[in-house]
């Protein structure tokens, strides 16, 4: 197992053993790969997704059978909705005694079926190369997505013969298309020139499927807007003229106005989410949808549909930047830019509390142009969203599942991957007690993590959600208990600070850039601050 | 609309499960699965039948697709070549033993079993036959039935 993932190139795991998995990390002792022991199996697999994310190569965790394995569980779940390229290695109990409800045995395989994108329960030493091979294959092709192999502990201790380590997958059933049909996309083309009030919409596809340069040159070449949806941040500069910015339930009104006016939207691996596009039906009856997908399955699933292409973004992107004549929607491009130039912000700077708004957009000032930025679900996902801007780096979230607790390991797994680039996790206090042992885990791999705590002792979002939907009858959204976070990341031997309004927080803030060392910048944040 | 998809499959373990979790989570529900060998000893068929309109017929179709092991799906019309296995006692007594007898004379099926106080037919045809040969037996009394579920290929 470790030959082959030495085979592919691996060069770190993040893991935690048990005795199941015992054989593997024993042989692991003698490998190059470098191991980061987590503080729980779940945010192993968080990490190896924010390192996926940062490297565009598949992460990897390991843990054992049973619990170890179960506790994976939601970080391979979060992985699957947001389509992310994580390999998770489990261990099991001995061949003859599976199904036995021996110790420490859980049906992995089984409990995952739902949310892998394949899963394997090898049964012999002599396939562990091309599980490997198919299993690195499936998870990085196509749509991407999370690729389970579980591996007794008595084929893990099987001497095979020889190695040998397959060069190529063969799969039958897994044949990804990458190009699109040329039918449609003259088919596409001719739509864009009929159009007068086209726009693009970009989600998470584009960003996974590298497409940046080629989203690029067809905007610009043909004029047409782009929103993007909380997955797609991040897919061009968003001080970009052509960008206008995050549509959706969260995003911004303008963004989500040239969606309601357009007579044409190109849906580019984006897959027309509840909560990026409330009402899909309604949009497609407006507008004629062109939609770009991978999966062919992501096509008409949520909104009908008038020209479908199946294909990678990228190729099929670069196909239209060739061909697409200029889009004659002059007037529809002023109208869309006046109505981002017309709005105004929310959160002012205060005195009082740090106004998580503007602190955001002045941290965004602040911060490196490549920087990478982690947020967790809840609030502070959406203040990070739509007021931190993205220019050549990347916005790490939990956008399908909405994970709490992805933003700490997320950018851990982020920072081993890009150690010179910043990285930053913006976490409320609710999300970021879910993973704060993990702090540890920080420490160990002397990774200069910077965390942002947007703490209001509530829980912010669903509190919101109790004021709108049940008249402000809040329960169980008062953080009673929340600890000194500043005394408890120092404990840890993480410098920190607590920042009382934002002239304060900004000071801190470029301290924390500053500080070779992770740092933990704890804002007081008034629970009255609405999301938008 | 019913709809039957005939599923080539890799003949591998937890190849069903993963097939049968796929309907179970997305809510489209099977009225019939069988699953047998094919010519080719790599490779297993699934004929499904399931209930659905266009637009899940569709995602059916897609979403089995996206199944690793699985290597072909395609959907059969009306017109396919489709067959049912069906077992069923009876209860009978000397008096309508014969009229039993006489009802698997009619349908074709045969008396695979008799005793004292039931006959149990085997029978294979279309799932409607199967259907009609149920009906006919019902007023003297089923006892039990087992049935394999619609198996079809398609013409030519």
């Amino acid at each position: 197992m470790v030959k082959c993932l030495e085979a592919e190139g691996v060069e770190i795991l993040f893991g935690y053993p048990g005795a199941a998995i015992c054989p593997f990390y024993d042989a692991l002792y003698n490998s190059p790969i470098r191991h980061v022991l987590v503080r729980s199996e779940q945010n192993a697999a968080h990490m190896a997704s924010g390192y996926a994310r940062a490297s565009g190569k598949p992460g990897v965790c390991v843990a054992t059978s049973g619990p170890g394995a179960t506790n994976l569980i939601t970080g391979i779940a979060t992985a699957y909705m947001d389509s992310i390229p994580i390999i998770a290695i489990t261990g099991q109990v001995n061949l003859e005694q599976l199904g036995r409800d021996v110790f420490q045995e859980a049906d992995i395989t089984g409990a995952c079926e739902s949310f892998t994108k394949h899963s394997y329960l090898v049964k012999s030493v002599e396939e562990l190369p091309r599980v490997f091979k198919e299993a690195f294959h499936i998870a990085s092709t196509g749509r991407p997505g999370p690729v389970l192999i579980d591996v007794p502990e008595d084929v893990q201790e099987a001497l095979a013969k020889s190695f040998h380590y397959p060069e190529r997958a063969d799969i039958p059933g897994y044949k990804p298309k990458t190009g699109g049909h040329p039918m449609q996309i003259k088919r596409a083309l001719e739509a864009i020139s009929q159009a007068s009030r086209p726009v693009i919409c970009c989600g998470g596809g584009v960003v996974l499927s590298g497409a940046r340069e080629e989203m690029t040159a067809f905007a610009q070449k043909s004029g047409i807007p782009i929103v993007s949806t909380m997955m797609g941040i991040g897919v061009m500069p968003m001080d970009s003229p052509v960008y206008l910015g995050m549509i959706g339930r969260y995003g911004r009104s303008y963004a989500n106005r040239a969606i309601g006016e357009a007579d044409l939207i190109l849906l580019c691996g984006a897959r027309v989410g509840d909560r990026a596009i409330a009402l899909p039906n309604q949009v497609a009856q407006q507008a004629k949808i062109i939609h770009i997908d991978i999966d062919p399955a992501e096509i008409g699933k949520n909104m009908r549909v008038d020209v479908p292409i199946v294909g990678d973004i990228k190729t099929v992107l670069a196909a239209l930047a060739e061909r697409v004549e200029p889009a004659h929607c002059q007037d529809w491009v002023e109208r869309v830019l006046r109505y981002k130039r017309e709005f105004v912000p929310r959160g002012e700077d205060r005195e009082d509390r740090v106004e998580p708004r503007s602190f955001i957009r002045a941290l965004s000032a602040m911060m490196e142009e490549d920087a990478i930025l982690t947020a967790d679900p809840g609030q502070g996902q959406i203040w990070a969203a739509i007021n931190f801007t993205q220019k050549e780096g990347r916005f790490l979230t939990s956008g399908g599942l909405g994970t709490m607790g992805y933003a700490l390991p997320a950018a851990l797994g982020a920072k081993l991957a890009k150690p010179r680039r910043q990285v930053l996790a913006v976490c409320g206090d609710g999300a970021f007690q879910m993973s704060l042992c993990e702090l540890a885990t920080v420490v160990a791999s002397h990774a200069p993590l910077k965390i942002v705590v947007f703490d209001n002792r509530r829980l912010g979002m669903v509190r919101e959600y109790q004021n709108s939907r049940y008249s402000g009858r809040h329960i169980a959204t008062h953080m009673d208990g929340n600890p000194d976070f500043v005394a408890l990341c120092r404990a840890y031997g993480i410098p920190a600070a607590l920042a009382e309004n934002n002239r304060q927080a900004e000071v801190l803030a470029a301290e924390m850039l500053q500080t070779p060392t992770p740092f933990v910048l704890v804002c007081r944040v008034d629970p009255e601050t609405p999301s938008v | 609309m019913k709809y039957t998809l005939s599923v080539l499959v890799e003949n591998q373990p937890g190849v069903l499960s993963k097939v049968v979790s796929l309907f179970a989570r997305r809510g489209y529900n099977i009225d019939s699965l069988a699953v047998g060998t094919t010519e080719d000893t790599t490779m297993s068929r699934m004929t499904i039948v399931g209930e659905g309109d266009d637009h899940i017929l569709e995602q059916v179709e897609k979403q089995l697709n996206k199944v690793i092991p699985v290597i072909k799906v395609r959907s059969l019309g009306p017109d396919a070549v489709t067959a049912e296995l069906l077992l069923v006692k009876v209860a009978c007594d000397p008096q309508t033993l014969g009229k039993v007898n006489q009802i698997a004379a009619l349908m074709k099926a045969e008396v695979a079993d008799v005793s004292k106080a039931t006959v149990t037919l085997r029978f294979a045809g279309e799932h409607d036959k199967c259907e009609t040969l149920c009906d006919l037996l019902r007023p003297y009394g089923i006892r039990e039935i087992s049935r394999t579920g619609v198996i079809a290929l398609e013409r030519g």
